[in-house]
């Protein structure tokens, strides 16, 4: 897994990553033991980029999100590489981190009724964000910055000095982008944004973080389990199971051309316009106090072979660009000469029960 | 354990739905009650007819705040109508039915119609009480109907869970739901729905909690359910893709109102209704080719307490035209949009010009904006709004702006409120359906 440079680290040029993770690993302490959240994750964000992240629930998505940022909570640990603009943010002291936060490392937040202040108007949302970083802001200034980012999320001037009840719940979370926006970090995660949302609504937010790129500049990490929003907004995608990536690449190949089993049956099981029969992946996703040995979705897998309950796959490029942790496509692409016939005829498993999936 | 009905849609109604109104009362404020001043009332579903048919699935489609759960709530008398009625026809014996109206009844007799209407909730963590094991839960229908107790309620339990396809069922019995997986609370809520052999599950959005890789697991067994148990769904949800691959029949809603129903299959080739166009446009499916729509419709569902003029869609409407109900909100809803495009000095000065907006949150056909001095600058304002987008639909339903002594005055041409109306195989509610039918003047030779 050591290999899973998804992009080579190139000079200080603006093709430099903005956030560059390396083998990211985070551990949550459980009385069974350590959950492994995250086991080995590596990618990299270009300026202006925007990257989907898509899983189910419990496939360590969020932990990511809030990892980069420095927001897990007590009893987590985290380890790997992190680079922002180069620098290592896991290096980085608590007060310093504590500065980059919102000014150059921004959150949207999936609910944003319960991030807003009720007792506090719009303008002083603003008053506060701004003044947290930049002590000496004029008041002037202070809404001259504000009503320019409201404008660009289609909030009218005229309710600045509204509160967050006075607003729908649309507006409320374009005013959780404007907020986060209005220092203009060059990095935002954003953490499943529309999924409190109707369905309108939704496409509306999807349109405004689409064009963030070219109004802000900002790299977006979006965190979804859906995965039409990915195909709509993302550049590049990233799909997770049980704490890893297993497919990496850009969103038009990933959808048309799923190399990981995992990312062919999670497309066929998503129920959309075109679907005409029900699909599903059988079984569960595993506990990640105790994951699988080898590849950690061999017990579910339709192309498991008996070298996947073995051998831990490692990450190889594909003809179409993907990047993919995966024995079946390996051997797809003669990615995996020492394989031997035994290792390559399917593997027997006992059948799953229909009780325990879902 | 339950008995195979004929399970064909036979055209054959099973509940009426006419003219239903549920409203709920706005509190307001301590003060206004002691006065007894008009609080205001949410209208959640607002003039609903619809004819469930025995052995179909009916979607309820619509946004949060449409009434569709209420409307379903209302269907097992969990919500009370103000208005209107829904009746249930009862399948006696050979072949007779009996008519039970559902919004008359009270206590023990509304109970009793639960062995034949039952619900399939949203959340299945709110939905199971987190002490019980799940062979008490799933059993307690039959305990509060008398039909099973002591001895008899384990094997009943055990056949519902097995229904489910939760077997072997001894190892699920004793378990509480915290010991369950999200997909297998779900299918514990549905077992605990089908002991009583209903005739009908209202099921309120049984799968938008789940993931995706489980969705189709619920709803393939809801799929099989039916087929076994001969069931009629009410199917809510906010999701279209799930709904057209699941529904016989679909009725959108918007706002306390059917905006379009009929078949499932017109409903998609054709769409009538520009809320339901719109529906269709903005799911975002996982295809990289389709890109988002640039046409969407602005804001959000309106407050129910305080419903457009008119058309209740008209605000949001593409297609809007000038008999849909404008008024003076919109007019707000304009000058505000304009003002998200211009730089703040101009907006300042242009704000002092029109004045407070609040006037115009009371809905009116004719509004007067700014003071007699300025009159003439506020009318070139408003030239100025209408040249950046002069296909702006809200043009289209202004009579007339003329400048009087106190400012200047627009007046909004008189909308309609329409009626679901016959057009092609479906029933729409909207101005521009069915299209006019031109009809040719006589002309003598």
């Amino acid at each position: 897994m050591t290999e899973l440079y998804d992009a080579p680290v190139a000079a200080r040029d603006d093709n430099a990553p903005v956030i560059d993770a390396q083998d990211i690993r985070i551990w949550y302490g459980s009385e069974r033991g350590p959950v492994k959240a995250v086991d080995g994750v590596s990618f990299s964000l270009r300026k202006g980029e925007i990257l989907g992240l898509v899983g189910e629930s419990g496939c360590g998505k969020s932990t990511i999100g809030r990892g980069l940022l420095g927001l897990l909570p007590p009893g987590a640990e985290m380890d790997g590489a992190l680079r922002f603009k180069g620098e290592d943010l896991l290096a980085l002291p608590k007060k310093e981190m504590f500065a980059k936060r919102g000014a150059e490392l921004g959150m949207i937040f999936q609910e944003p009724l319960t991030r807003l202040n009720p007792l506090m108007r719009i303008s002083e949302h603003f008053e506060e964000t701004l003044r947290t970083h930049e002590k000496s802001i004029g008041k002037e200034e202070i809404q001259r910055r504000a009503l320019e980012v409201l404008r660009l999320m289609g909030i009218p001037p005229t309710r600045y000095r509204s509160y967050p009840h006075e607003f729908s719940g649309g507006m409320r979370q374009r005013l959780m982008i404007a907020l986060a926006l209005v220092l203009r970090p060059a990095f935002v995660v954003a953490d499943e944004p529309t999924t409190a949302l109707d369905v309108l609504v939704e496409a509306q937010i999807i349109r405004i973080l689409h064009s963030l790129r070219s109004e802000f500049e900002t790299s977006l990490l979006l965190i979804t389990h859906n995965l039409g929003i990915i195909a709509e907004a993302c550049d590049r995608v990233a799909v997770m199971y049980a704490g890893e990536i297993v497919e990496i690449g850009d969103a038009r190949e990933v959808f048309s051309d799923p190399q990981h089993p995992y990312t062919r049956e999670l497309l066929r099981s998503t129920i959309s316009l075109s679907t005409t029969g029900l699909n599903f992946i059988p079984g569960a996703p595993p506990d990640l106090v105790n994951p699988p040995t080898g590849c950690h979705f061999h017990p579910r897998c339709p192309d498991a072979m008996n070298i996947c309950a073995t051998r831990h796959p490692v990450q190889h490029a594909m003809p179409n660009g993907t990047r993919v942790q995966c024995w079946a496509a390996d051997l797809a692409h003669g990615r995996a000469p020492d394989l031997t016939e035994d290792d390559t005829a399917p593997l027997v498993r006992e059948e799953i029960s229909v009780a325990d999936e879902a | 354990m339950q008995t195979k009905r004929d399970v064909t849609a036979t055209g054959e109604s099973l509940v009426d739905i006419r003219d239903l109104e549920v409203h709920f009362e706005l509190r307001g404020g301590m003060l206004k009650r002691l006065l007894g001043m008009d609080t205001g009332t949410v209208k959640a579903v607002d003039g609903v007819n619809i004819s469930l048919k025995r052995g179909e699935v009916l979607g309820l489609v619509g946004e949060s705040g449409s009434g569709k759960t209420t409307l379903g709530r209302a269907m097992l008398g969990l919500a009370r109508s103000t208005k209107g009625s829904i009746t249930y026809h009862e399948r006696g014996g050979e072949g007779q039915t009996r008519e039970r109206v559902v919004s008359q009844l009270k206590g023990a007799d509304l109970r009793s119609l639960r062995t034949d209407l039952q619900m399939v909730f949203q959340d299945p963590n709110a939905a199971l009480n987190p002490s019980m094991t799940i062979e008490a839960a799933v059993g307690h229908p039959l305990k509060i109907h008398g039909i099973a107790k002591g001895e008899d309620l384990r094997p009943r339990v055990a056949a519902a869970l097995e229904r489910v396809g939760l077997a072997p069922a001894e190892q699920f019995m004793s378990k509480y739901p915290a010991d369950l997986s999200g997909g297998q609370k779900q299918r514990a809520v549905i077992a605990r729905a089908i002991i009583l052999d209903p005739e009908v599950l209202v099921a309120d959005e049984p799968v938008s909690m789940l993931d995706m890789s489980v969705r189709a697991k619920i709803l393939q067994l809801m799929v099989d359910l039916k087929k076994d148990l001969g069931l009629t769904y009410v199917y809510i949800t906010h999701d279209l893709a799930s709904a057209k691959f699941f529904c016989d029949r679909i009725a959108i809603m918007y706002l306390g109102r059917v905006v379009e129903i009929g078949p499932t299959e017109e409903i998609f080739a054709d769409p009538k209704h520009p809320y339901t166009k719109a529906l269709l446009k903005a799911i975002p499916e996982p295809d990289p080719n389709k890109m988002v729509p640039r046409d969407l419709p602005r804001g959000e569902i309106p407050d129910a307490a305080k419903p457009p003029l008119g058309c209740s869609f008209h605000p949001r409407c593409p297609e809007a035209v000038a008999e849909c109900g404008w008024e003076s909100r919109d007019l707000r809803v304009l000058l505000e949009e304009h003002w998200t495009r211009q730089e703040t000095t101009s907006y300042e000065e242009e704000q002092a010009l029109v004045g407070s907006l609040d006037r115009l949150d009371d809905p009116q056909k004719t509004v007067t904006l700014g003071s007699g001095a300025d009159s003439a600058r506020v009318r070139g304002l408003l030239d100025r709004i209408r040249q950046e987008n002069p296909s702006e639909p809200l043009w289209s339903g202004v009579d007339e702006i003329s400048e009087t002594g106190d400012g200047v005055e627009v007046r909004f041409h008189q909308g309609f409120d329409p009626e679901l109306r016959p057009s092609g195989g479906v029933e729409v509610a909207c101005v521009l359906h069915p299209k006019p039918v031109t009809v040719e003047p006589f002309r003598p030779e």
